[in-house]
Formats: structure tokens, C-alpha cells, sequence
């Protein structure tokens, strides 16, 4: 009889679902209608705040997929007391990430050590042409506003850490 | 007797013969269309917890629609080495089978295609042209010049025959109960019928051949290749088997066939088992006037819907069996089955 009796259940896992759909609604999401909010950590698209770069290659190093493009020259800025030399800055002349070749595997943002990089939830940038994939730093900076807030701390977690 | 006379108009017969193979054309992609509507494109997504097509129309019901568009605009394919002629035909072959077997389903007292009064054979034509699609999927399947159509197309004609067997062997008992192969006889033996002098339920053979029932619904799920018995279209091994070279159109037909064929099968079950259009005798004289001629094809219809639930139900639910389990359980449980089902059927039938 094992063998009836798993039929059986078998049938009555698909009917019970079925019944649970049309009476409650189904687990999926109609799409481009409503839209699912995406969990705050989710790795949707990588913002760049450009204040805090400092040019130093450590992404476009440590990036497996080598998508981002970093160009970028020192210039002086005035010095920060009066009557001190002018300091030596890095400005950025380009910052592009490829998200057709991008992985996601966040790893960039993970190394910056100036806070420059973050993750966005936003998923919603598929383009026509595969081009179009590869946003350069406006854009990137564009993405910061739909960065989330970053999470409170675990009580008892460190405080001295990444701000 | 004919829907000619019913209105009291003379039709000559050439035009009753294109009044049949018409409205049994429509009845086929009537049936067709609202199988796949509501349990490929609906139940199934239910059966997942998802809603299915919902775009195209209210609740998707306009979907249909824009398949048959999309699949009508493809590219009409041949493969280079293909026999063009016999790889034409296959589709059609499946589809006419297909639609012979509407034309065989009763469908009320004078609402038919092909006058019982004259067709005693019923069922035993039936079944016969049931077979046919065998010769269009061995000819989609050899034509195809591709392994893996020839392969899907030997392994559906070895199920497709191994499963005939227990069918046929199945609607014996309903053939011995009821005393006639005529499928409007035996839907009025059902509804004339008692059990035990009881004869408000009329006696609808699922009750006394249960297991000739069964053994039906297994076979009919097999010859369908629905799922617990899809070999020979097994996606993870054969690509699609004997319609991997199809595209277009002459896909759509094959798509079409098989789930016209379903809803014909659950219509022959229907008319075997369940009572057909009829209703009980005790209920009212129903063998004759027009009240049946509407009721009867509603009360069909139902079945027909209810009973290929059953078929899509089963086959949304069980993972394919394997090509030596699939004859194993033909030859060695279904057939003995249902030969020991004929032997305790003839036996009662004399002895009662």
C-alpha cells in the first residue's frame, strides 16, 4: 500500500495548494504591477560617492570581472591653514562599472576603505543595448539617494567601526 | 435521425457531412482551448502558487489567442534531411485521429455526429481510430531525421500500444454490463439502469467497474503521454522527442491534437462510466424530446471538464516514470488487471 498512499499525498500536496492559491492568493507577485521591496542588504546596483573616492585602485584591483574603469590626476587644492603649501589631491576623471560584466559579488564595496562605494537595492536598469550597462560616475552617484540608511548596530557590536 | 430533422429542415447529406466535420471541428478546439485555458495555463499555476497568464485579457483569459498568433507568425522549419512529405503529414494524421473520436461522443438524444442508429460499432470505432495518432507520431518521430525524434517517436509507439491493450481490455466489462458497443446504448443502459432495485442513481458502470474505471483513467493518462507516462517527449532526455524538429504551425497541431485528445478521452470515460449526457430514468422520461438536447452536451461537458482535471491534476503531481517501469506496470499489473476485471464482470453478468 505505500505505494497508493503516496500517490495519494501526492495529489493532496498540489490540491491543498491549489485551494490555498485561489482562496488566499498566490506567493508570487504580479510584477511590473506591484513590486516587492526588496530586502535593505540586497545587491541590486553599486552607488558611487565621489566626495570620498581618493583614486586609489583598490576596487577596480580586487574586482574578479576587472569592470571597473578607473582614470584619475593629481591636483593641487588650496592648503588647509593659511600660509601652508597647497596639498596634492587625487580627482576623478572617470569611474565606470560594467554591470554586463559585474557579478555582484560586492567585493569592491567591501574594500573601499573610504566609503565610497555602496550597495543599492535598486534593480530596475535594464537596457536595450548592452552598452548602456556600463554606468559611469553621474550615474553611480545618482544611485546613492536610493542607498538605504545602513542598519542599526548589534547591541554589544563595536562602534569604532566603518561609519 | 439529426439536428436536420430536429428543426424539421431537409438538409441534403453533403451538407449535414460538412455540418458534422464543422461542428465536430469546433467542439475539438472548443474543448482544446478550454483545457489549456484552465488547467495548463490556470490550475497548474495554482498547483505552484502562482497565478498563471494574466495579461492578455481578464484574468488571461485572452492568452489562448495570442499563443495561436505567436505560434501561426514562426518560421515553418524542415530539417535538410527530412521526408518532407510524410514530415507534413504526421501532424495532421494525429489531428484527424484526434478528431474522428469527437465525432464518435454522444453528446444527446439527437445532438451527435454520427447517427447511432446506424453505427452499432461505437466504441469498438473508437478505440480503433484512437490508434491512428500511433502512425502520425512513428511518422513525425522517422521523418524528423533526428535521433532523439526517431527515439521519442519508437518509445510513443511502444507505450502507445502496450497502453491500448489495457484500455481496450478495460471497456470490455462496460461492453459486457451494458450488452452493446453502441456508445448511445450504453449510455442508456447506465441511466435506465438499478443497483439492487436502488434506481435513483440509475447505474453508472465507475460504480460497478471500478477497477475497469481505473484501469481507463491510467491508460487514457498513458496514450495522452501526460505526465507519469511522458517518455517519449521527456524533456530532460529526448529535447521534446517526436516534435523536437516542429515549429509553427505544425506544432500548434500537435499541441492541439493532444489536448483535444484529452478532453476526448475524458469525454469516452464519461460516456462509459459516468452516465454520459444522460440523466437517471427514475428523475423523468428523458430519452426523448429537446430539454436533453441542451441539458445532455452541458451535463457531458461537466464530466468531460471534471474528468480532465483529473488527467492534469495527475499529470502536475508525479515526476516520470522510467521506459522499463512504464511497460512493466502495462504488461504486468494493468493487463492482468483487467483481464481478471472481464472474467469477474462475465461471470456476475450470467450470473445475475
Amino acid at each position: 500500500m505505500g505505494l497508493g498512499t503516496g500517490l495519494v499525498k501526492g495529489l493532496g500536496v498540489t490540491f491543498k495548494t491549489m485551494a490555498r492559491t485561489i482562496v488566499e492568493g498566490a506567493q508570487t507577485v504580479q510584477y511590473p504591477h506591484e513590486k516587492e521591496a526588496p530586502p535593505i542588504r540586497s545587491r541590486g546596483v553599486i552607488a558611487l560617492r565621489e566626495e570620498n573616492c581618493t583614486v586609489c585602485m583598490l576596487c577596480a584591483r580586487s574586482c574578479p570581472d576587472w569592470c571597473i574603469y578607473i582614470e584619475g590626476h593629481k591636483q593641487l587644492a588650496p592648503p588647509r591653514r593659511a600660509g601652508g603649501k597647497p596639498r596634492t589631491v587625487s580627482a576623478l576623471d572617470r569611474f565606470d562599472i560594467d554591470f554586463a560584466l559585474c557579478m555582484y559579488c560586492g567585493i569592491c564595496v567591501e574594500v573601499c576603505p573610504f566609503d565610497a562605494l555602496f550597495w543599492s537595492p535598486e534593480y530596475e536598469y535594464s537596457e536595450p543595448r548592452i552598452a548602456d550597462l556600463l554606468h559611469d560616475k553621474d550615474k553611480l552617484g545618482e544611485w546613492m539617494e536610493t542607498v538605504p540608511a545602513a542598519p542599526e548596530l548589534d547591541p554589544g557590536a563595536d562602534k569604532k567601526g566603518k561609519k | 435521425m439529426s439536428a436536420a430533422s430536429v428543426l424539421a429542415i431537409e438538409i441534403p447529406y453533403w451538407g449535414q457531412s460538412i455540418l458534422r466535420v464543422v461542428g465536430g471541428l469546433a467542439a475539438l478546439l472548443l474543448i482544446a482551448g478550454t483545457v489549456v485555458y484552465l488547467y495548463l495555463f490556470k490550475a497548474v499555476s495554482f498547483m505552484q502558487s502562482r497565478l498563471g497568464p494574466m495579461e492578455a485579457g481578464p484574468y488571461g483569459s485572452m492568452q489562448l489567442l495570442a499563443e495561436v498568433g505567436k505560434w501561426l507568425q514562426k518560421e515553418d522549419l524542415f530539417p535538410d534531411n527530412a521526408d518532407k512529405r510524410i514530415f507534413k503529414l504526421a501532424p495532421i494524421i494525429v489531428l484527424v485521429s484526434t478528431f474522428l473520436l469527437y465525432l464518435t461522443i454522444p453528446w444527446g438524444p439527437d445532438a451527435f455526429f454520427l447517427d447511432p442508429a446506424t453505427f452499432n460499432t461505437g466504441i469498438f470505432f473508437t478505440l480503433a481510430v484512437s490508434s491512428i495518432s500511433v502512425l502520425g507520431i512513428l511518422m513525425a518521430g522517422w521523418s524528423s531525421a533526428n535521433k532523439y525524434s526517431l527515439m521519442g517517436g519508437l518509445r510513443a509507439a511502444g507505450q502507445l500500444i502496450a497502453y491500448e491493450l489495457p484500455m481496450v481490455l478495460a471497456v470490455v466489462g462496460v461492453v459486457i454490463q451494458a450488452g452493446t458497443l453502441n456508445l448511445q446504448g450504453i449510455v442508456v443502459a447506465q441511466n435506465d439502469g438499478s443497483i439492487f432495485g436502488f434506481e435513483y442513481l440509475g447505474n453508472p458502470f465507475v460504480l460497478t467497474q471500478a477497477i475497469g474505471f481505473l484501469i481507463f483513467v491510467i491508460a487514457a493518462q498513458a496514450e495522452l503521454t501526460q505526465t507519469p507516462f511522458d517518455m517519449p517527449i521527456a524533456e530532460s532526455e529526448l529535447v521534446a522527442g517526436y516534435m523536437t524538429e516542429y515549429s509553427g504551425f505544425r506544432f500548434l497541431i500537435f499541441f492541439i491534437a493532444e489536448f483535444a485528445s484529452a478532453g476526448a478521452f475524458a469525454g469516452i470515460a464519461s460516456v462509459l462510466f459516468l452516465g454520459g449526457w444522460g440523466l437517471p430514468t427514475a428523475w423523468g422520461d428523458w430519452t426523448s424530446g429537446n430539454a436533453m438536447n441542451v441539458i445532455g452536451p452541458v451535463l457531458l461537458l461537466t464530466k468531460i471538464l471534471l474528468l480532465s482535471f483529473v488527467i492534469f491534476w495527475a499529470r502536475f503531481s508525479f515526476p516520470r516514470l522510467r521506459e522499463d517501469q512504464l511497460q512493466r506496470f502495462a504488461w504486468k499489473i494493468l493487463i492482468p488487471l483487467a483481464l481478471g476485471n472481464i472474467a469477474v464482470t462475465a461471470i456476475l453478468k450470467v450470473v445475475f
